[in-house]
């Protein structure tokens, strides 16, 4: 018998494309060594991200989903990030009503010059997913 | 394209090209490029395949009046339907509204490691049972609740107040906690797959509970019970019903009702509970038996209803909200203040009308769905 492969999670986190996308390759740009388990999905403005982009990624398989945008105050349409605070809320409530454990969604800000922070939050938020272990929905996307 | 399989029971072939499904299609009326009777030619005559590419599939919102003016009872809705079903095994994606959320909802609901937390809505006045004779279908309204809150809709109310009067007619209905979608949307999308699983999942759950009868609020989950869930996965072993026709049985158990004050009301029939199953008198039964309401029909009520502007949640566009529009404007018309339903999605589809700045002042009412109604009238606290 094979020994069982240990569980490596799957997860999508959207950035923003002035904020936390930057972060992103700022630490690309530092060489930072983090975690691969995450699929980078680059959005204009995290108010962008809505309750269907966050199910649609839990449908497909994924484990968690991150959602980042500038720093409230710092968002370059202004009030996008507010927005995407009341879309989140929304997708929070639908995971719950559908079991999902909470951990599993996050909201963070992270700015273009955090690219140290946005490696840790990788690493942490993989850490996170992997003690609650894989999605009950996984094996839909994954057949 | 497997001609046969989108043909199959529509009546398509008898088409005479008259034209009284265009003209009586709601969204023919405010867009001239929608044509019902043009897309059975363009089928027969042309390339069925163009029509698969065509995004105007999505636009149909099966309500079926366009089936009650055909001469030759062509079921253009079914016709859809089918077609949908080819354009989704083709790959061709359905043009959704709200960015295809409901839709990734409804899928994500197939799986079977699913444990929903469902039932916070439940108060401690509400008595419910494991097992027994009745059981209340919920729907999606929990689901509802946390989407469309910010339209000003209180979905809740709806599975509150069925629940309240199951309870004064001395049923504790039992309640499923991991109750799945109906599958409604997903059949009418095409997606006939997903639908039958769950389907399946939510008759097993039935049946495992031991209920003989089980109740509806919503008019496309009993519909999709009723007509659809026999061909997906065979008979049912239960009988089902809407809450309003059970209710009309049963008016005199419910005792005194409250008056809350003397107001005119009219009815909208949703498609699926009228045209589709043919219920017009229960609803109207009820609400002529609340004490202190006066039912004003509107123009167009029973059978040539129009429909609450979108269907499935798909295409939602300026025609829908004009559909939407003209529909809450003759509710005004009759002198009524409040518009009632019988389906969660009119009541949602018509709150969102009214919330857009277009819409006009003739157009703004107040709208309820039946259940709540009756469940005011009942008193206490909802």
């Amino acid at each position: 018998m094979p020994e069982k492969e240990p569980f490596r999670p799957k997860i999508v986190a959207f950035a923003c494309n002035w904020c936390s996308y930057a972060g992103a390759d700022n630490a690309g740009v530092n060489r930072i060594q983090y975690s691969p388990q995450f699929r980078l999905i680059k959005t204009m403005c995290s108010g962008r991200v809505s309750p269907a982009h966050i199910l649609k990624a839990f449908e497909m398989g994924a484990d968690g989903v991150l959602v980042s945008g500038c720093h409230f105050g710092d968002c370059h349409y202004l009030f996008g990030n507010y927005r995407a605070v009341e879309q989140f809320e929304k997708a929070k409530k639908i995971v719950r009503l559908l079991g999902l454990e909470e951990e599993r969604l996050r909201l963070e800000w992270v700015s273009a010059a955090e690219g140290v922070r946005w490696a840790r939050l990788i690493n942490e938020f993989v850490e996170q997913i992997t003690r609650l272990g894989p999605s009950p929905l996984a094996r839909n996307g994954r057949e | 394209m497997e001609l046969d399989s989108v043909l199959k029971g529509t009546n398509v072939l008898d088409c005479l090209e008259c034209g009284k499904c265009t003209s009586t299609c709601p969204i023919s009326r405010f867009d001239r490029s929608f044509s019902p009777r043009y897309t059975i030619s363009s089928f027969l005559e042309e390339s069925p395949e163009e029509l698969l590419r065509d995004a105007r599939l999505w636009r149909c919102l099966t309500c079926g009046l366009c089936n009650l003016r055909c001469p030759v009872d062509v079921h253009y809705s079914d016709f859809t339907r089918r077609l949908r079903a080819q354009a989704a095994a083709d790959g061709r994606e359905a043009t959704c509204s709200h960015g295809g959320a409901l839709q990734a909802l409804m899928k994500i609901m197939t799986a079977p490691a699913l444990q929903q937390n469902r039932m916070e809505w439940v108060n401690q006045e509400l008595q419910l049972a494991d097992k027994g004779e009745v059981l209340y279908f919920v729907g999606c309204l929990p689901y509802f609740d946390a989407l469309f809150t910010d339209l000003g809709v209180d979905t809740l109310s709806i599975a509150r107040g069925a629940i309240k009067i199951l309870n004064r007619l001395g049923v504790k209905p039992v309640v499923l906690k991991n109750e799945r979608c109906c599958g409604h949307d997903l059949y009418w999308s095409g997606d006939t797959e997903h639908a039958r699983r769950l389907a399946q999942h939510n008759v097993e759950e039935i049946r495992s509970t031991g209920a003989k009868l089980v109740l509806f609020t919503c008019a496309e989950c009993y519909r999709t019970f009723k007509v659809d869930y026999p061909v997906l996965v065979g008979p049912l072993g239960f009988q089902v019903a809407h809450l309003t026709e059970y209710l009309a049985e049963r008016i005199p158990e419910l005792g005194q009702l409250a008056v809350r004050s003397e107001r005119a009301v009219t009815y909208h029939d949703p498609c699926r509970l009228g045209r589709h199953l043919g219920i017009y008198d229960p609803p109207r039964t009820v609400i002529t038996a609340l004490p202190g309401l006066e039912l004003r029909e509107m123009a167009k009520h029973r059978d040539t209803a129009i429909c609450c502007g979108t269907s499935a949640w798909l295409s939602c566009d300026r025609y829908s909200k004009a559909i939407q529009t003209t529909r809450l404007a003759s509710a005004r018309a009759t002198g009524a203040e409040l518009m009632i339903t019988t389906c969660p999605k009119c009541y949602v589809h018509f709150t969102c009308a009214m919330k857009s700045q277009d819409c006009p002042e003739e157009a703004r009412i107040e709208l309820k769905d039946l259940t709540a109604v009756v469940a005011d009238a009942l008193g206490g606290v909802s």
